[in-house]
């Protein structure tokens, strides 16, 4: 555990990415495989089970620091991370005394922790409190709160996996894509050698991402090079056909399985070996439901007959990465096209409504698409995709190949009324921000955000919003109607769940607007307005 | 809100005594001003007339260029209208001093800034017993306790050999006034190498070297020809010179941060820093609790910074605790 808290350290003193991975490869080289098989699950921000509740943590802290329990909550409401106030509360000696590996503590010392009872888990946790110095006691802390977040990404690790086992990264990618299991034997076979992919049945293939497209779409090039998309807003997927079995993952590598039967029975139709990339989305009378109605149906495991006849779900195919059981990444987007479009010609009735081609946009010119963009709202999607047709299917979000074109965000002017501490980075500082517009002569909440203004800014304002609390109901603050600032925002729907009756997605802060006063602010009748009713 | 028998009220100029009708660091002009130290959220323009310490007034005269100042000794006593006052060591900076006001057999402290933790650049903190104990709170929350100064001295010693070895400047970002001069004196225990300073720090540590200041070796910034390779030299610059075209001499330098709020991780990630160190010249919070403990006072009056905490657990301890609000700073 001291080497692995101090390669913690290390990622989280550098903010070079280079430093970063050559701290994990140098690591991952020098450490045993079980400890470098737990080191590559939870720095790829796969968690551990569940091993103690916070709000035992928490009483835990105030026992072991004297403290009350509320000066407890009060420190770790500034902090923001829970795993870091409990080492900050407590003295630690100085020396190093742990020499107990990585896969030791985890396996030996914290897998049995829910076994036990409240009182043999405390005995355990203030001894090991007591006994490690600041780093490691963190680390430990970190481990069993959940998430690492060091600021590393699975890219990076696999980066470092790559260097030191001298592969190729889409390779190291690969093999580390799906459930993969910490064990001395998985981490060598990481970095075997034998550049052999022993694809486990279930494994999908890591997703090829697209990048913003941030300059004028010309500079592209010719039109008849690109294959031009809606961009679907709902959920990527990739659908595996293997063993006569469906499998259904998502971009987070989840498995989505029973979530949504309609289609895994249709891909009951499809051959053999085959995977398909596309996106799930609520779906009715050839067109998209809003993204709510499929919220609804991602929280259910076994559907009811009433969520399925409310928000029916379609795969909207857009790749083949899979065919015949060969991995065929590195033939061009037009020949995988080509034979996902044979696949799903031979879908019998009904199997063809649950999976359907994305269609492909005429558009003679980059001006014709232009003009098909406009009218992406209208159709609820979210802009159009640009693909190269003789593009490979590549690993994460390499620029080039994929582009997304959105179409330019609404935008609102609200009222600033709540404010919450923000978490990580912005511990401590009041960033976490929830807005509101007019009802008549009454404010009510629209949207909450929290990124894109400054540093500088958010420092005025945490202090602004300390000055003017009007009343704290536990983190939150409610504060002076003052502030107006605009925000952008991708889509608004109808929402009986919000008070407001509407529900803004991706809300930003665009800009703080202290040129308006909060009468200036829109209003409620003005947003449902845009969101069509 | 005060009572009479605290001696001291909030008027919009700021803190006042109305016995010795005095304020004490007022943001806004007034005819007497009794200054604690010289950072700027202390000692602010255009009062008529300003007391402090002796010690302090050259620091003071860098910051209130032309003012009329009169000087106190620590400890000596002047008489302000009904008030007796004097001025104690507060251990924060050089001249740092605690303003003891005593009226009628009852007094009232007012700590200005202070820590509890030595300091080789200025005279230690004093206890001053008291009925009314007007205490900062910059650092008033359990999670903030300091280390032992010796390990961040070996902390930024190994850090500049870092940089040394892989052949990149090293930063330092630090205030200009007080942390620049604690840490060159701190780092001469255990080197005698030669520290570059930006120019926002040379006067100050002027100063302090004609006051009698121990410190390393410095040069300023300025006096190297332009495209002088700084691989393996130690900097020092104040916080607003990161990410100014000032630090483009600095090829690949890596940086880090003296200050207190450096032991929360958040913070450390947020500024973007390489390095965090944490030393502060605020009282942390045991000492904080230790001080208010030690001055015997009933009456417990925190200010200058996070009193959410400190006032309701000052309470819990049996102290008739009450937050003052004020306009001062949280710089550290
Ligand atoms: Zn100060
Ligand atoms: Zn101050």
């Amino acid at each position: 555990m001291r080497r692995f808290a101090e390669l913690y350290a290390e990622l989280d003193a550098s903010t070079a990415t280079s430093a970063k991975v050559e701290a994990m490869a140098t690591y991952f080289a020098q450490v045993p495989a079980a400890d470098a098989a737990w080191a590559v699950h939870v720095l790829t921000g796969r968690k551990l089970k569940r091993l103690i509740r916070s709000g035992e943590l928490r009483t835990l802290a105030a026992r072991a620091s004297g403290y009350p329990e509320w000066l407890v909550e009060e420190s770790y409401s500034h902090v923001g991370d829970l795993a870091e106030t409990i080492d900050l509360l407590l003295d630690a000696p100085l020396e190093a005394r742990d020499e107990l590996s990585l896969s030791t503590w985890i396996e030996q010392r914290l897998a049995p922790l829910p076994s036990l009872d409240e009182a043999g888990r405390a005995v355990r946790l203030l001894a090991w409190w007591s006994e490690l110095p600041h780093a490691q006691r963190f680390v430990l802390n970190k481990l069993m709160t959940g998430s690492l977040r060091v600021g590393v990404s699975q890219r990076l690790v696999v980066q470092a996996l790559a260097r030191v086992a001298g592969l190729d990264t889409a390779l190291v990618a690969h093999r580390l894509t799906g459930d993969w299991t910490p064990t001395p034997a998985a981490f060598r076979a990481l970095l075997d050698p034998a550049g052999q992919l022993a694809v486990d049945v279930d494994q999908p293939y890591p997703f090829f991402l697209a990048s913003p497209l941030e300059h004028a779409v010309e500079t592209l090039g010719e039109r008849a090079d690109w294959l031009a998309e809606w961009k679907w807003d709902g959920i990527r997927a990739q659908l595996l056909k293997r063993d006569g079995a469906a499998r259904l993952w998502s971009r987070g590598e989840e498995r989505l399985d029973g979530r949504f039967p309609e289609i895994e029975a249709a891909a009951a139709a499809l051959p053999d070996g085959v995977a398909i990339d596309g996106e799930i989305l609520a779906w009715r009378d050839g067109a998209p439901l809003p993204f709510t109605a499929l919220q609804k149906r991602i929280g259910r495991l076994k559907p009811g007959a009433k969520s399925l006849a409310d928000a029916p779900v379609v795969l909207l195919a857009y790749d083949l990465v899979e065919d015949a059981g060969i991995d065929i990444r590195t033939s061009s987007l037009q020949e995988r096209r080509a034979r996902l479009a044979q696949h799903l010609a031979t879908l019998p009735a009904g199997a063809d409504a649950a999976i359907q081609l994305s269609p492909a946009l005429d558009g003679d010119d980059w001006q014709a698409l232009a003009r098909l963009r406009e009218a992406s709202r209208e159709r609820g999607v979210e802009g159009l995709m640009l693909k190269r047709l003789a593009s490979p299917y590549q690993v994460g979000r390499k620029r080039g190949d994929w582009w997304k074109w959105k179409v330019e965000p609404y935008t609102l002017d609200a009222v600033l009324i709540y404010a919450q501490a923000g978490h990580g980075r912005r511990a401590n500082l009041f960033t976490d921000y929830t807005f509101a517009v007019w009802d008549g002569d009454a404010l009510v909440p629209v949207a909450k955000a929290y990124s894109g203004l400054t540093d500088e800014e958010i420092g005025r304002l945490d202090r602004w919003i300390r000055a003017h609390t009007l009343e704290r109901f536990g983190p939150v603050r409610s504060v002076e109607p003052h502030h107006v600032f605009e925000l952008a925002f991708e889509a608004i729907n109808a929402s009986s769940r919000h008070k407001s009756g509407v529900a803004v997605r991706f809300p930003r802060i665009l800009r703080w607007r202290t040129d308006l006063s909060i009468r200036d602010a829109d209003s409620l009748d003005q947003l449902k307005t845009l969101a069509g009713g | 809100m005060t009572r009479p028998s605290d001696l001291v009220a909030l008027t919009p100029e700021g803190l006042y005594c109305p016995a010795g009708d005095f304020h004490i660091d007022p943001w806004r002009p007034t005819s007497t001003a009794i200054i604690t130290h010289a950072h700027g959220d202390h000692a602010r323009t255009g009062s008529q007339h300003y007391w402090g310490t002796k010690v302090g007034a050259p620091l003071l005269g860098e910051r209130l260029p032309g003012m009329t100042l009169d000087t106190l000794d620590y400890g000596e006593v002047r008489r302000f209208g009904e008030a007796r006052v004097s001025l104690h060591p507060a251990g924060h900076i050089l001249g740092s001093a605690q303003v003891r006001i005593e009226v009628d057999g009852r007094v009232c402290v007012v700590s200005g800034d202070y820590k509890r933790d030595p300091d080789p650049t200025c005279a230690p903190f004093e206890v001053v017993p008291c009925d009314v104990f007007v205490t900062e709170a910059t650092f008033a929350l359990p999670v903030y306790r300091w280390p032992p100064m010796e390990a961040v001295v070996a902390d930024v010693i190994a850090w500049w050999d870092a940089c040394a070895a892989r052949g990149v400047p090293a930063v330092l970002f630090c205030y200009a006034l007080g942390k620049a001069q604690r840490l060159l004196a701190e780092l001469a225990r255990a080197t005698d190498r030669t520290v570059h300073l930006h120019g926002a720090m040379l006067a100050l540590v002027e100063r302090y070297r004609e006051l009698g200041v121990a410190m390393l070796p410095t040069v300023p910034v300025s006096d190297s020809a332009r495209g002088r390779d700084f691989a393996g030299e130690l900097i020092l610059a104040p916080p607003s010179a990161a990410g100014s075209t000032w630090m483009r001499r600095f090829n690949n330098a890596s940086t880090g941060f003296a200050s207190g709020w450096m032991r929360i991780r958040g913070n450390r990630r947020r500024r973007g820093y390489d390095r965090g160190f944490v030393v502060s010249d605020h009282a942390d919070w045991p000492s904080l609790i230790e001080t208010i403990r030690a001055t015997g006072a009933q009456r417990v009056l925190p200010t200058h910074g996070n009193t959410d905490a400190l006032v309701p657990y000052l309470r819990e301890l049996g102290l008739d605790a009450e937050p003052l609000r004020t306009d001062f700073g949280s710089e550290d």
